[in-house]
């Protein structure tokens, strides 16, 4: 129960923390704000990672692999496409 | 991969890894504080993505972990698959391609919760009420998002029919099916080892995901992804509650109040409520009968060479871009439109309506693809007061974001939404491919004003007649 109340301690401050830091995010990069924090849910792969990893496990390891193969595809993806739109923007003038 | 190392450092590994996390957790939020500035947005999001590296690495050092094949076979196959959809995709299907994201990372928190169920077998009986209901909500949370995610994709890419697909009593059952979820939840923690509870969770939280983003538009989509995406937060942070991780949970719980933050201001640029966008099957309005109505009124067609006179002599023009432009790819040849205009001294804004494109700041991202510097990108209040001394609006692929009926009458659907006052310029002309309706299916009596001219044809075609029409003009 110790757990459960500290993990909601958490839970909760950490809600603050993001309704704090994004409403200041102005319109022009809510699309690359949108895919950079869904990149950011991709979180999840640690947990697939000890899912997966734990070698007692039959069918629980395949599962894992599944979660992997998804979280991955969040994260590394979601990460790279928001580089690739945030690469195009540029000041009037400004030279790469 | 703890084993490898001397017995003195591995007690110390529990320590290192609370660190890192703390380490991760802190990048994670510098992150997303860069985010909200194009001068260091990018540098934001590489943060994040070096805190989610260090997550990575640190955890494969948990004890727990005795193999690794699995999981480098899982790391490479769903990283190549992520690279390569993220080098491929079209800047126009960048929505699409969110919500594909943002399904997968559902799905796989929907997956931790069951292979952490499954990894407990029998074991389960000792979990305590608690982690039973997390895991629970998990499955619920992710599952819903994973399918809802792709409906989503499905109506933005034209799978789906991006047409409400309603049924009666549809809002009520599908409160029925959550209410249902919740009951078998609170039995599943009574009775874990009953699998059909289990699978009973699982299947109907799937089917929910379908049944709660059919009946929603397509245009109203982006609201939608933008929700979901809050969701697959909450799932990733339900996910932590099981495994008792705080790097997740805490991670989860930025991006769901992240998305729920921006859902809320997509919904204040349409004036809606979120209720109204989930439940009231929006758009789609008889396409039809909208013909028939416009045949009787007048329209003023015009063609490139009359267009790059006018533009060329006036002092002011603003450009409204629609989602048709980027349809068309026409990005660069206005950007050349619009430099051979400067060239001439003429004054060139961009007004940028909150929902142009599919999701906010989805035009700003296609302008910038093709070099148009940010700075001359006006958001909705900026452009606004300039429309009265502005001589020239070209309104190209855009239509419901200025269409006067959100101002004067109350029984258009979209009725109350915020648009851009192209009215008010001296004269206005639209590039249009013909007299559809725009994405949710509406008829814009602008086109029939008096100061307005229709310059129609695909949108790419007509910028590079128009881009030619003033080069001649120079001669």
């Amino acid at each position: 129960m110790e757990d459960l109340i500290f993990n909601l301690f958490i839970f909760v401050l950490a809600s603050f923390v993001g309704f704090e830091l994004i409403s200041k995010v102005p319109p022009t990069l809510h699309t690359p704000l949108m895919s950079g924090a869904n990149a950011i849910s991709g979180i999840t792969l640690i947990g697939a990672v000890v899912v997966a990893g734990s070698l007692d496990a039959g069918v629980a390891r395949w599962i894992g692999l599944a979660a992997i193969i998804f979280a991955t595809i969040n994260v590394v993806g979601g990460f790279m496409v928001t580089d690739r739109m945030l690469e195009m923007f540029k000041k009037k003038g400004d030279e790469r | 991969m703890s084993h490898l190392l001397p017995e003195a450092v591995q007690s110390m590994i529990p320590v290192f890894i609370q660190i890192s996390y703390l380490v991760a957790m802190a990048l994670f939020i510098i992150g997303i504080k860069r985010l909200s500035s194009p001068a260091t947005a990018r540098r934001g999001n590489q943060l994040a993505a070096t805190g989610m590296l260090i997550g990575l690495v640190v955890t494969l050092f948990d004890r727990q972990i005795i193999s690794f094949e699995l999981i480098i076979a899982g790391l490479i196959i769903g990283g190549t698959i992520g690279a390569v959809a993220a080098r491929t995709v079209a800047m126009t299907s960048m929505p699409q391609m969110v919500a594909i994201y943002n399904g997968f990372g559902g799905g796989a928190s929907a997956l931790v919760a069951w292979g952490e169920f499954a990894r407990a077998g029998d074991g389960v009986v000792t979990w305590a009420g608690q982690d039973l209901t997390t895991a629970g909500l998990g499955i619920l949370i992710g599952s819903l998002t994973f399918t809802g995610s792709f409906v989503a994709y499905g109506k933005l890419q034209g799978i789906v029919s991006g047409r409400p697909i309603t049924f009666p009593l549809q809002n009520y059952f599908n409160l029925l099916i959550t209410l249902a979820i919740l009951v078998l939840i609170g039995l599943f923690v009574i009775d874990p080892l009953n699998s059909h509870l289990f699978w009973l969770i699982f299947g109907l939280s799937l089917f929910l995901g379908l049944l709660t983003v059919l009946p929603i538009g397509g245009a109203d989509m982006p609201v939608v992804i933008s929700l979901l995406n809050s969701y697959s937060g909450i799932a990733a942070s339900m996910a932590g509650f099981v495994i008792n991780n705080n790097l997740l949970i805490i991670s989860g719980a930025l991006v769901g109040a992240a998305g729920l933050i921006l859902t809320n201001i997509m919904c204040q640029a349409m004036d809606r409520t979120l209720g109204n966008v989930l439940f009231g099957a929006f758009g789609g309005g008889d396409e039809t009968q909208a013909a028939e109505e416009t045949t009787d009124k007048s329209l003023r067609k015009t063609f490139a060479e009359d267009v790059a006179i006018q533009c060329a002599y006036a002092k002011k023009v603003v450009i409204v871009p629609g989602y048709g432009l980027a349809v068309a790819q026409a990005q660069h040849t206005l950007k050349e439109v619009a430099d051979s205009l400067e060239e001439r001294g003429v004054t060139i804004k961009y007004g940028i309506h909150p929902v142009a494109g599919r999701m906010p700041g989805h035009m700003n991202v296609l302008l910038a693809e093709a070099d148009v510097p940010y700075d001359q990108l006006l958001d909705m209040e900026e452009i606004n007061p300039e429309f009265k001394t502005t001589d020239v609006v070209l309104i190209i692929g855009a239509n419901d974001v200025v269409n006067p009926a959100a101002k004067s009458n109350p029984g258009s659907p979209i009725y109350g939404m915020p648009i851009l006052n192209v009215d008010e310029a001296k004269q206005t002309i639209f590039f249009k491919r013909s007299l559809s309706p725009g994405f949710s299916g509406i008829d814009n009596e602008l086109f029939y004003a008096e100061t307005n001219q229709m310059f129609f044809g695909d949108a790419k075609e007509s910028l590079q007649k128009l881009a030619r029409a003033i080069k001649e003009l120079e001669d």
